[in-house]
C-alpha cells in the first residue's frame, strides 16, 4: 500500500451500526458532545421563545418570586411570626424561593420535554437525553436573572454575605441536578403515562410545603432533622442560605440530601437509557 | 452477506450494508399502554431484509402502505431501533423524513434555518457557509426575517426542504417529500436529488410516485409486508409491482355516508367502471367505449363543487385529467341536499393497453380541493381481441385511431 492510498482510507467517512438496543447501556458522553451546538439551539430556542409576544417579557423570571415573597413576608413573617433565623423575612423566603422556584421550573421543563417534542422524536435523531437537559438548561437561564433581585435585597437590609460564599454556585448545580435526575425519570415515564402532565403541578404544591422555604428546617425536633434531608430539596434549601445568609446549617441534612440527589440522578438516567429506544414507537 | 474493502481502491465503496431481520417486531402501535403485547398483537413491519445500497446508486423502494417501507427508514436514520439484525452505515445519513423539524412559529425564517440545521445533525459553520443557497433555493429573500408562523405554506415547506437538501450527507433518506410545494419547486427539488446522486452520494428513496421512481432510481426494492418481493431494473419491478399489487378494482360501494370516504359535505356511495354496453365484470379492450360512474350523497345545502378524474398509467404517468365542469351538462350551480350520479364516457381508441388507475378529486374550483382519494378505480385496458397488423406492446401514453391518408403525389422516379 502506498502514502497516497492510506491517507484515502482515513478519509473514509464515519462508520455507524446500528443494532438493536436491549437495556440501558452505556451513557455516551462522545456523542453528546458532538450534539453541543444542538444542545445550544435547544436552549437557545426555549429561551427567544418564552417570553415572545408578551408584555413584560423576561421581568416574569424575576416578578414571580419577587411577589411570592412579598405576600410570604405578610402572612408568615409579619403575621405568624415564622422564625427566619436572625435573617430579615423576606431575604429568608427569597433565598429559598430562588432556588427552589429554579428547582421546579427545571423539573418541569425536563419532564414535559420529550412529550412536547414529539415531531422531533419521531422524525429525526439525536442524543434524547438532551432534551431534559436543555430543559434545566433553559430554567438556570430564568434562575440567573433572578439573583440581582436577591443580591438587592441583601444591599437593601444592608446584610453582608456569609463566608461560604463560595459554596452558592455548588447547591445552585445541585438543585439542578436534582430536577435533572428526577425530569429524566418523569419525562421517560411521561411518554409512556400522560398521567404525569397532570400529577406535577400537585406533586410540586405538596413538595413546596414540605421543604424548608418558608420556614427553616429548625422547627423539627433534632433527632429527626437528618431525616428531613430524606428531601433532597431540603438539603439544597438549607444549603444555599447557609452559603449565603449564614443562617446555622446542620451537616447531616445535607449529606443525607446530596447522596438522595445523586441516587436519583443514576437511577434516572439508567431508566431514561432503558426507555428512549422505544420513545419514537411509544409517544 | 459480505462487504470488503479491496485495498489500492481510490474511490472506496461508501455502502449501506443492512440486514434487518424481523425488525421492530414489537412496535407497540396495537400495545396497550404498558407496553405489555400478546403474541397475536404483534405487527411484523419489516421480517428479514437485507439489502446493499453503494455510494453513487439511487435506490427506490416501493410498496402499499404498511409494507415497511417507512420503518426500514427509520430504522436507518436511528429513529427507532431493530428489533433484531444489523445494519452498518459508512458517512453521515442525512433524512427527509425531518423536514421542518424542530421549526418554531414564532421565530424567524433565519432563525430557523440555524435551528433545523442543527436538528438535521450541521454544525454551525456549515449552516454559515449554505446560507445563502439555502434562501435562494427557497426563495424567500425577503422574509428572512419573518416570523415562519405568518409564511404561506408553501414557503414554509420550500425553506424547510430548502435546509435539508443542503445538508449534503453521504447517505440520503427521502420519504415521499416531493409532494411538497408547486410543480416548478417540485421540479427543483428532483434536479437537487440527481445532483447529489452524481456527487457519488447513496440515496434511499422511499415513493409512491412511480414516475419519479423510475426516472430517479438505479435500483428499485418492492416491499410487501415487511419482505422484499422484487429487487432490480426500475422498469421491470415496477412494472411487476403494478401487475400483481394492483388488484382491478372495477366496484366499490358504501353503504353508511357516515363511513363512507368523502368531505365534510360530500360522501361517497358507489364507484364504478363498467363497458358501456355491460356490467362491471365484463372486460374493457382498446375497442369498449367504457364509462365511469360515480354517486355521492351532498349533505349540505347550497354547496358548489364539480367532480374531477386523473386517469394515471402503469408508470404512474397521468394520462388525462378530465373535469365534470369541463362538459356541457356543467354543475356548477349551487346544490341541493340528495344523491346524486355523475357519468363520464371514455371513447373506444383512447386508452392504450395495460393497467390504469383513476383518482377522484371533488374541487370547487382549481386551488380549493375538498376531497381527494387514489385507485378509487383500477382496472385493466386489454389488447383487441382482433389482431391489426402491428402485434406485441404498443408504447405510449394514449393509444389514439386517428385519421390517416396516403395518396400518390407523383408519378415519377426521383428526378
Amino acid at each position: 500500500m502506498t502514502a497516497p492510498e492510506r491517507s484515502v482510507a482515513a478519509a473514509e467517512p464515519r462508520v455507524t451500526f446500528v443494532r438493536p438496543r436491549k437495556g440501558a447501556g452505556p451513557v455516551e458522553f462522545e456523542e453528546l458532545w458532538e450534539f453541543r451546538e444542538l444542545l445550544y439551539y435547544l436552549v437557545w430556542r426555549t429561551i427567544k421563545v418564552r417570553y415572545k409576544q408578551t408584555f413584560l417579557g423576561a421581568s416574569w423570571a424575576v416578578l414571580q418570586p419577587v411577589l411570592t415573597v412579598s405576600v410570604l413576608s405578610i402572612f408568615l413573617g409579619r403575621l405568624a411570626h415564622v422564625p427566619s433565623g436572625g435573617v430579615p423575612y423576606p431575604l429568608f423566603a427569597y433565598a429559598g424561593l430562588v432556588v427552589w422556584t429554579f428547582f421546579t421550573s427545571a423539573l418541569t421543563q425536563s419532564t414535559q420535554s420529550i412529550v412536547e417534542q414529539q415531531m422531533m422524536i419521531t422524525r429525526v435523531y439525536f442524543p434524547r437525553i438532551l432534551l431534559p437537559i436543555s430543559g434545566v438548561l433553559a430554567a438556570t437561564v430564568d434562575m440567573l436573572l433572578s439573583l440581582p433581585v436577591l443580591i438587592g435585597l441583601m444591599l437593601w437590609y444592608g446584610f453582608p454575605p456569609a463566608r461560604a460564599v463560595w459554596s452558592i454556585p455548588l447547591f445552585l448545580i445541585l438543585a439542578a441536578v436534582a430536577a435533572l435526575g428526577i425530569g429524566l425519570w418523569l419525562s421517560a415515564l411521561n411518554v409512556r403515562y400522560r398521567d404525569v402532565r397532570y400529577a406535577i403541578p400537585f406533586l410540586i404544591q405538596l413538595w413546596f410545603l414540605s421543604t424548608p422555604v418558608m420556614y427553616p428546617s429548625s422547627l423539627l425536633p433534632n433527632p429527626w432533622r437528618i431525616f428531613y434531608g430524606i428531601n433532597p430539596m431540603a438539603g439544597v434549601v438549607e444549603g444555599f442560605r447557609w452559603g449565603l445568609l449564614g443562617t446555622e446549617l446542620h451537616r447531616g441534612l445535607v449529606l443525607v440530601s446530596i447522596a438522595i440527589i445523586l441516587l436519583a440522578l443514576v437511577a434516572g438516567f439508567h431508566y431514561f437509557r432503558r426507555m428512549e429506544a422505544t420513545f419514537a414507537d411509544v409517544i | 452477506m459480505t462487504k470488503t474493502y479491496p485495498l489500492g481502491q481510490l474511490r472506496p465503496n461508501l455502502s449501506l450494508k443492512s440486514t434487518v431481520t424481523d425488525a421492530v417486531a414489537a412496535r407497540f402501535r396495537a400495545a396497550r399502554p404498558d407496553g405489555s403485547t400478546t403474541g397475536n398483537e404483534l405487527v411484523h413491519a419489516l421480517r428479514g431484509v437485507s439489502m446493499q445500497v453503494n455510494r453513487g446508486e439511487v435506490l427506490g423502494i416501493i410498496g402499499r402502505n404498511g409494507a415497511g417501507k417507512s420503518t426500514l427508514l427509520k430504522i436507518l436514520t436511528r429513529i427507532t431501533a431493530p428489533t433484531d439484525g444489523w445494519a452498518e452505515i459508512h458517512g453521515r445519513v442525512g433524512s427527509l423524513i425531518g423536514v421542518g423539524t424542530g421549526f418554531h412559529p414564532d421565530l424567524t425564517g433565519r432563525e430557523n434555518v440555524y435551528l433545523n440545521g442543527a436538528v438535521l445533525g450541521m454544525k454551525k459553520v456549515e449552516i454559515d457557509r449554505r446560507f445563502d443557497e439555502i434562501v435562494s433555493f427557497a426563495e424567500i429573500d425577503r422574509f428572512l426575517d419573518t416570523p415562519v408562523k405568518r409564511y404561506s405554506s408553501g414557503m414554509y415547506m420550500r425553506l424547510a426542504f430548502a435546509v435539508a437538501a443542503h445538508m449534503e450527507p453521504e447517505i440520503l433518506l427521502v420519504d415521499e417529500v416531493l409532494a411538497v410545494g408547486d410543480a416548478a419547486f417540485q421540479r427543483k427539488c428532483i434536479g437537487k436529488m440527481e445532483g447529489i446522486a452524481k456527487e457519488s452520494r447513496a440515496i434511499l428513496f422511499v415513493s409512491h410516485n412511480m414516475a419519479a421512481v423510475q426516472s430517479l432510481c438505479h435500483r428499485v426494492i418492492w416491499l410487501d409486508e415487511g419482505r422484499i418481493v422484487a429487487e432490480g431494473n426500475p422498469r421491470e419491478v415496477i412494472g411487476e409491482y403494478f401487475q400483481k399489487a394492483l388488484v382491478p378494482l372495477t366496484e366499490s360501494s358504501w353503504d353508511e355516508p357516515s363511513e363512507a370516504p368523502g368531505s365534510a359535505g360530500v360522501r361517497l356511495r358507489r364507484v364504478c367502471i363498467h363497458p358501456v354496453e355491460g356490467s362491471a365484470q365484463d372486460p374493457i379492450t382498446l375497442e369498449t367505449p367504457f364509462v365511469v360512474e360515480i354517486e355521492y350523497w351532498n349533505l349540505k345545502a347550497g354547496e358548489r363543487f364539480h367532480l374531477m378524474l386523473n386517469v394515471l398509467n402503469e408508470q404512474g404517468v397521468l394520462i388525462f385529467k378530465t373535469a365534470a365542469a369541463m362538459g356541457a351538462a356543467a354543475t356548477n350551480g349551487a346544490r341541493p341536499v340528495g344523491l346524486f350520479r355523475d357519468v363520464c364516457q371514455v371513447p373506444a381508441h383512447l386508452m392504450n393497453a395495460g393497467v390504469h388507475r383513476i383518482e377522484l378529486v371533488i374541487a370547487r374550483d382549481h386551488a380549493n380541493v375538498e376531497f381527494r382519494k387514489e385507485d378509487v378505480v383500477v382496472f385493466e385496458v386489454l389488447e383487441s381481441d382482433t389482431p391489426g397488423p402491428w402485434l406485441g406492446n404498443w408504447t405510449g401514453a394514449v393509444r389514439p385511431v386517428l385519421e390517416w391518408s396516403t395518396e400518390q403525389v407523383m408519378d415519377a422516379r426521383i428526378p
